[in-house]
């Protein structure tokens, strides 16, 4: 498989940016955070993004999705990443679809999945409890009640927990396994806080509190929660690391054609080679953040990633490259940089969120070490 | 089974049959590579035989057309060779400045003759050649040389210094970059010549760089006769063929950071340094140095097989070459620094045999040349931000 996009995909990646840089650019994002609007991510868009075969672009045809793979989840995500239009595409189109659509009993597959599709239902995974994406360490309990289980438990940085129509909790079900249950949030017991992030991009927290569910609530088998989890975060960190690139690499090229026009001393100060060496060499690194976020999706289509240390290696090298993008952004710009109205801010906000889904570049180095044994 | 699995299976068939055991695991040094040559020299018959066994195939520069002796495969093929040969930790059978730099350069702007006469020879590890373009006064700006080619009919006489050629004294030809109109703005007055070591008027004298080791050279040449027959590409257009010719020098330059060899880093640290009661590496600052380091590795390994894939696909301009020579030879160098920290006191022994007469620390040093061969970290930059970002008067 040759490590660049077939003709298909580069159409789906055209098809994407261009609808994105005309419905959703990042003029979107800024009206959605000015008017402090209540849900923070525009419902039409997302019926649109369902329209056009976006949403669901890894659910299967056969449940109304478009039954394309991870490389076509990246592609998207990219394009999200670049224009940083808020979206329920991560949570519902990758995390959310990916579950059920390997997990789910046929009756919740029937039931969310062509919505989800359709753009037209929003879910959202609890999973993390700490201010660090650490799922080993997961207190979350489900314990036997009735015919189903009790939940209990807190959990943060919900990807739009605050508006979801159903939400996929993540709970152990004894000391080592865990399990998933698929909750309505209208459920009692079932508490749930917006947290409007530095980025103006939304989450939740989300408290259990003897949340009664009964047992066809459960996505896949009991106890058999970690592996359906591991692939669909495998998926969300190669997505994540590909949303990350569209970020990195637009506050890139908006920060080149500063260089490009910007005076001073007489000269554009891209003729600066102090300059010119540290663009060139953030060049390179974006490259490498590029190729191994491709390869990472590229072997989860291939079924080759089955520990997840490709979507490893890309979450950490994707997170790395980023950041240095945007630093570099925000330096080069000079005062300008600072200042709201700028776009190159709102990318230094969007990737420090991104940096922390799913393990930041420090947890996924460490994961890699592990697997190695050392 | 695809045709590109038939062909794994059987390549894996004829490796098993074909590559020796001795051949297969990390080289204990630099020095044990094979050069081939006239008056070549092995580590082990086993060396000897695999070269051999190799350039008979092709192998040894698989994607060349079989027509030069190349191996005639298919980007897609030669990476299954690459994976399978990876997979047994096979060495390279042959190194070679004829496959990495002239060979390519010759498919572009060599004649048929040339072709003929020289590629297959350069497969099988018949002649090494040597590369003579620096001059003492002519580094980073290579298009400054001095040396002359005056013209004489049907050959040239060819009179001036080269520096650093890298294995000067055990090379049987040399490509090289002579001035053959002294006139012409500087790019346009070079040509590019070849011609065998042992013509009368060439000597060499020996370079001894830090690392105690000396494969390089000063190259003087007092009225070397040359033939016109080996011009390559057009006279006074020299640059066009020297330029990408530098391209695939550092590609390969490049890739000297994506081989890791044998076993993961981390472990070997973990030999020398201990583990702590998680089983982890005892040292945490440099467990995370190795962890990050090994991220990039990955990395850097996919962007080389990706920027492959983008050149066949005519998707990116060569001059992406010096994105990865700068990034591998960088990378390099920051893999020596940490295998001299996890060896430790051990990798700073010169003279000894438990070291390998310092293997560690002499190819330690020997990589800081690497940001400087082929053109300088700082060259590197210079071309990619001003031939793949536009950056103004760069
Ligand atoms: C081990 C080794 C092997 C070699 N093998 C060969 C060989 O086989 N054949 C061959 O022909 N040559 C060979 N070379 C030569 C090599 O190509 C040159 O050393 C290299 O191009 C740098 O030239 P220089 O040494 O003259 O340094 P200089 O050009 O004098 O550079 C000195 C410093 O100035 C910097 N600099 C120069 N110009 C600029 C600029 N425009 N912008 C910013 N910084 C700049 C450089 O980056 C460097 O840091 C080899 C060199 C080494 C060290």
């Amino acid at each position: 498989m040759p490590l660049i996009l077939t003709e298909e995909q580069t159409m789906l990646k055209e098809a994407a940016d261009g609808f994105l840089s005309e419905n959703a650019p990042v003029a979107h994002l800024r009206a959605l955070r000015d008017s402090h609007d209540a849900d923070g991510v525009s419902r039409d868009l997302w019926k649109a993004f369902g329209e056009m075969g976006f949403a669901g672009v890894i659910i299967p045809e056969e449940h109304g999705g478009s039954g394309l793979g991870a490389v076509e989840a990246g592609v998207m995500a990219e394009a999200l990443g670049r224009t940083l239009t808020p979206s329920p595409f991560m949570g519902s189109g990758v995390l959310c679809a990916s579950l059920l659509a390997e997990g789910g009993s046929t009756e919740q597959q029937g039931e969310w999945l062509p919505k989800i599709a359709a753009g037209e239902a929003i879910l959202a995974l609890a999973l993390d409890e700490g201010p660090k994406h650490r799922p080993s360490a997961m207190t979350a309990r489900a314990e036997r009640s009735g015919n189903g289980f009790k939940l209990n438990g807190a959990k943060g940085f919900v990807l739009d927990g605050h508006i979801a129509d159903a939400l996929i909790v993540a709970a152990k079900t004894d000391d080592v396994t865990l399990s998933l249950f698929l909750v309505d949030p209208k459920t009692a017991g079932v508490e749930i806080e917006r947290t409007v992030m530095v980025d103006a991009h939304n989450a939740a927290r989300v408290t259990l509190t003897d949340v009664q569910v009964d047992a066809d609530a459960m996505v896949g088998a009991i106890d058999q929660g970690e592996p359906l989890l591991q692939k669909a975060l495998n998926l969300g960190r190669a997505c994540a690391a590909a949303q990350l690139n569209g970020a990195g690499d637009q506050a890139f090229q908006i920060t080149l054609e500063y260089l490009r026009t910007r005076k001073q001393f007489g000269k554009l100060i891209g003729e600066f080679q102090a300059l010119q060496h540290r663009a060139a060499h953030l060049f390179s690194e974006i490259e490498l953040s590029r190729a191994a976020t491709l390869g990472a999706l590229q072997r989860i289509d291939a079924g080759v990633d089955e520990k997840g240390l490709s979507a490893s290696i890309a979450k950490s090298k994707a997170g790395r490259v980023a950041e240095l993008a945007v630093q570099e952004a925000v330096q080069m710009h000079g005062g300008v940089g600072m200042t709201d109205e700028f776009d190159v801010g709102l990318y230094m906000k969007r990737v420090r969120v991104l940096n922390e889904l799913f393990g930041d570049a420090g947890f996924h180095a460490d994961r890699l070490a592990r697997a190695q044994g050392y | 089974m695809t045709d590109l699995e038939t062909f794994r299976a059987e390549t894996r068939a004829w490796l098993e049959a074909n590559c020796p055991a001795e051949v297969r695991g990390p080289m204990d040094s630099e020095e044990d590579r094979v050069w081939g040559g006239r008056n070549p020299t092995f580590k082990t018959p086993a060396h000897k035989l695999w070269m051999e066994r190799m350039g008979a195939k092709g192998w040894t520069a698989p994607e060349w057309p079989a027509e030069y002796g190349g191996g005639g495969l298919s980007r897609e093929e030669a990476k299954v060779l690459h994976s399978e040969l990876r997979r047994i930790d096979a060495q390279l059978a042959l190194s070679s400045f004829g496959i990495w730099m002239l060979g390519p350069a010759l498919l572009q702007f060599g004649t048929e003759e040339q072709k003929k006469r020289f590629l297959p020879e350069i497969v099988r590890g018949e002649i090494r050649w040597c590369q003579g373009y620096s001059e003492p006064g002519a580094g980073s700006d290579l298009a400054g040389i001095q040396t002359r080619a005056v013209d004489e009919g049907d050959h040239w006489i060819v009179n001036g210094q080269k520096v650093w050629t890298s294995y000067a004294d055990k090379a049987d030809w040399i490509f090289c970059l002579v001035r053959t109109d002294p006139d012409a703005p500087k790019h346009l007055g070079i040509s590019f010549v070849l011609f065998d070591m042992t013509t009368p008027g060439v000597t060499t004298k020996p370079i001894t760089l830090i690392s105690g080791k000396s494969p390089f050279c000063e190259t003087f040449f007092d009225d070397v006769r040359v033939e016109k027959a080996n011009l390559v590409g057009t006279l006074n257009r020299g640059w066009d063929v020297a330029k990408a010719l530098l391209a695939h020098e550092r590609t390969m330059i490049g890739a000297m950071g994506s081989i890791a060899s044998g076993r993961p880093m981390g472990l070997v640290a973990a030999d020398s340094l201990g583990v702590d009661s998680d089983a982890r590496l005892e040292d945490p600052m440099l467990r995370a140095r190795i962890a990050e380091l090994e991220v990039d590795l990955a990395a850097f390994n996919l962007a080389m097989e990706r920027v492959g894939d983008q050149v066949k696909a005519r998707q990116v301009s060569p001059a992406i070459a010096s994105m990865l020579k700068y990034y591998g030879s960088e990378l390099n160098k920051r893999r020596h620094e940490i295998l001299m920290t996890a060896g430790g006191s051990d990798t700073l022994e010169w003279e000894s045999e438990r070291s390998g007469h310092g293997s560690a620390a002499r190819d330690w040093l020997r990589t800081k040349a690497n940001s400087i061969e082929g053109g300088t970290s700082e060259i590197q930059l210079n071309i990619i931000a001003k031939h793949l970002l536009q950056l103004p008067g760069a």
